[in-house]
């Protein structure tokens, strides 16, 4: 064996060849997986797509940099399970382009975090985190009172309906009214939101302030919808749980 | 001349068997690549023995690992090993084992009898430490690390209570949340008094804001103004104590602030605190146990000023 790769190395064609012979099989056996990926990841009948405020907030959470520091993954492994609740499934970031899950873990982890704080824990958290967490080393994000701008969100629902998020046309034609409409509860434009994306979607003003819309409400959305787009993990913890 | 030594054989060097090359370094006996650059020549060591061995065990435990783990792919489903091992399983397995460590002295959270829990000193000493624990994860976030409040979120470990502070009150806090989303949530809401004029607003921020000093008048424009408005929920003087989620306003204790300034932010926007429910979130036996560990913040805080 030695013997053929130390004349194999002599032949520069034949090493190529042999390099990319090598590689490749590494590289199907990571691949072959995704060709069938749509059979094996079953999405949920429950599931709901991020309505456009909470999308807005999603990108304004990759602008921030806030996967850095924080997972969005509960891994299976039992004290996670305990702290955070139901083991993350892969059908649940199957609608995030690109996912969140994220490898380090510099704050809490976030699969979970949706309801479990009021708005206005956020708010003043994103605003100042030693004004409610004094040990906290989380950066301030003053700057997300500014207002939110809504003007790529039909195109970004519709990119993300080519790409298989089930965006209909009607959600792609309301996507900036419905984020308005999002923060402003007992309003025609907020019940509409509810009836695109369903009965389950939190429709507050996010920031405090129904008249504005800005970056804290799409931020606030986000981090309050996470871990509630489906009901498929609780159900199958609570069964093996028993 | 050519220079190339393959075309000068130095005929006081053999050709070496195992790679056909000619010269042997006489200093390490090894082989020599033949490569030469200015008369240095570079050593063609072989290949370690270690690492050779280190890749054959390498190669020879990913064969047992495709055997026993679950490793192949095969269009919608792959090779399950012959141990049969799912990690996700065994994550919930753990889960159960955890849980059930507990659960000789957390089942008897699961009745919310308050009284005989709390006289039941060897069961209080370790559930006290888990309760900290439980606190600091879900809590403390909004309440404090010791139950001290934060700007806008109620003080835990003093005496002043909007909704009461017995341990079954507390308990059906935690059920149903303040202003929450389910539909048995407490609800209290400071309504946004922006109808009011100008005037109105500074007389009755003013009057509000005497009331803790004891010097407020009753008679002036902001004592009638109050009378008419705000007594229905916050009683008579602003005393308080109808356990409806309005807080007294005599006793410094408002958690957004009694200063003129607040005062007139709250009358203009109104407050909707939130807290949201947690039976989703947290079992009967946390939600009780949380209930015992909160009631005891206030009355080691009592005890502490006495």
């Amino acid at each position: 064996m030695l013997r053929l790769h130390y004349n194999l190395e002599k032949l520069s064609m034949g090493l190529v060849v042999g390099i990319i012979v090598a590689a490749s099989i590494g590289g199907i056996v990571e691949i072959a997986p995704l060709f069938t990926i749509d059979e094996t990841v079953e999405i949920p009948d429950d599931m709901r797509p991020h309505t456009p405020l909470e999308l807005a907030g999603r990108e304004i959470y990759i602008r921030e940099g806030c996967y850095a520091c924080h997972s969005q993954m509960v891994r299976s492994l039992a004290d996670e399970l305990d702290r955070y609740g139901p083991y993350s499934l892969a059908a649940e970031s199957a609608y995030d382009h690109p996912m969140l899950w994220g490898s380090k873990r510099t704050g809490p982890d976030l699969a979970r975090l949706g309801e479990k704080y009021s708005d206005d824990w956020h708010s003043q958290h994103l605003i100042d985190p030693r004004s409610v967490v004094p040990a906290s080393i989380m950066p301030a994000y003053p700057w997300l009172a500014r207002p939110l701008d809504t003007e790529i969100l039909s195109d970004q629902l519709a990119t993300l309906a080519r790409l298989g998020v089930p965006y209909d046309a009607e959600m792609i034609e309301a996507a900036i009214t419905d984020a308005m409409g999002q923060s402003q509860p007992e309003t025609e434009a907020g019940d509409a939101v509810r009836e695109r994306y369903g009965a389950d979607v939190a429709v507050r003003a996010f920031d405090g302030d129904p008249a504005r819309l800005t970056e804290m409400d799409a931020v606030v959305a986000y981090l309050q919808s996470l871990g509630t787009l489906t009901n498929a993990p609780y159900e199958l913890f609570a069964e093996g749980a028993q | 001349m050519s220079d190339d030594p393959r075309l000068n054989p130095d005929p006081d060097h053999e050709i070496d068997a195992h790679t056909g090359h000619r010269e042997v370094d006489p200093v390490t006996g090894y082989d020599t690549t033949g490569h030469d650059w200015n008369g240095i020549r570079e050593l063609n060591t072989p290949f370690p023995k270690v690492a050779l061995w280190a890749m054959i065990l390498t190669f020879a435990y990913s064969v047992i690992a495709w055997i026993l783990l679950p490793a192949w792919p095969y269009g919608k489903d792959f090779t399950r090993g012959l141990l049969g091992l799912d990690q996700t399983e065994m994550a919930v397995e753990g889960y159960r084992a955890l849980t059930a460590d507990r659960s000789d002295w957390m089942a008897k959270f699961e009745a919310a009898n308050f009284p005989a829990l709390q006289a039941d000193d060897m069961l209080m000493l370790p559930a006290m430490a888990a309760a900290d624990r439980l606190f600091q994860d879900n809590c403390a976030a909004c309440h404090g690390a010791d139950g001290g409040g934060g700007p806008g979120f109620p003080v835990l470990n003093d005496d002043y209570w909007l909704w009461g502070g017995d341990p079954e009150t507390i308990a059906e806090t935690l059920h149903v949340g303040i202003n929450a989303t389910g539909a048995d949530t407490r609800f209290g809401q400071m309504p946004a008094f922006d109808w009011m004029e100008r005037g109105e607003l500074g007389a009755l921020a003013d009057y509000v804001t005497a009331l803790p000093q004891g010097n407020a008048d009753a008679d002036s424009e902001g004592g009638v103004l109050f009378a008419e408005n705000c007594s229905a929920c916050h009683a008579e003087g602003g005393i308080g104590g109808m356990e409806n989620g309005a807080p007294a306003l005599t006793d410094r204790a408002v958690i957004y602030g009694q200063d003129r300034a607040s005062v007139l932010e709250t009358l203009r926007r109104g407050r909707q605190g939130v807290m949201p429910a947690w039976s989703d979130r947290l079992t009967e036996a946390e939600i009780n146990l949380l209930a015992l560990y909160v009631a005891n913040l206030t009355q080691d805080d009592v005890e502490g000023q006495q």
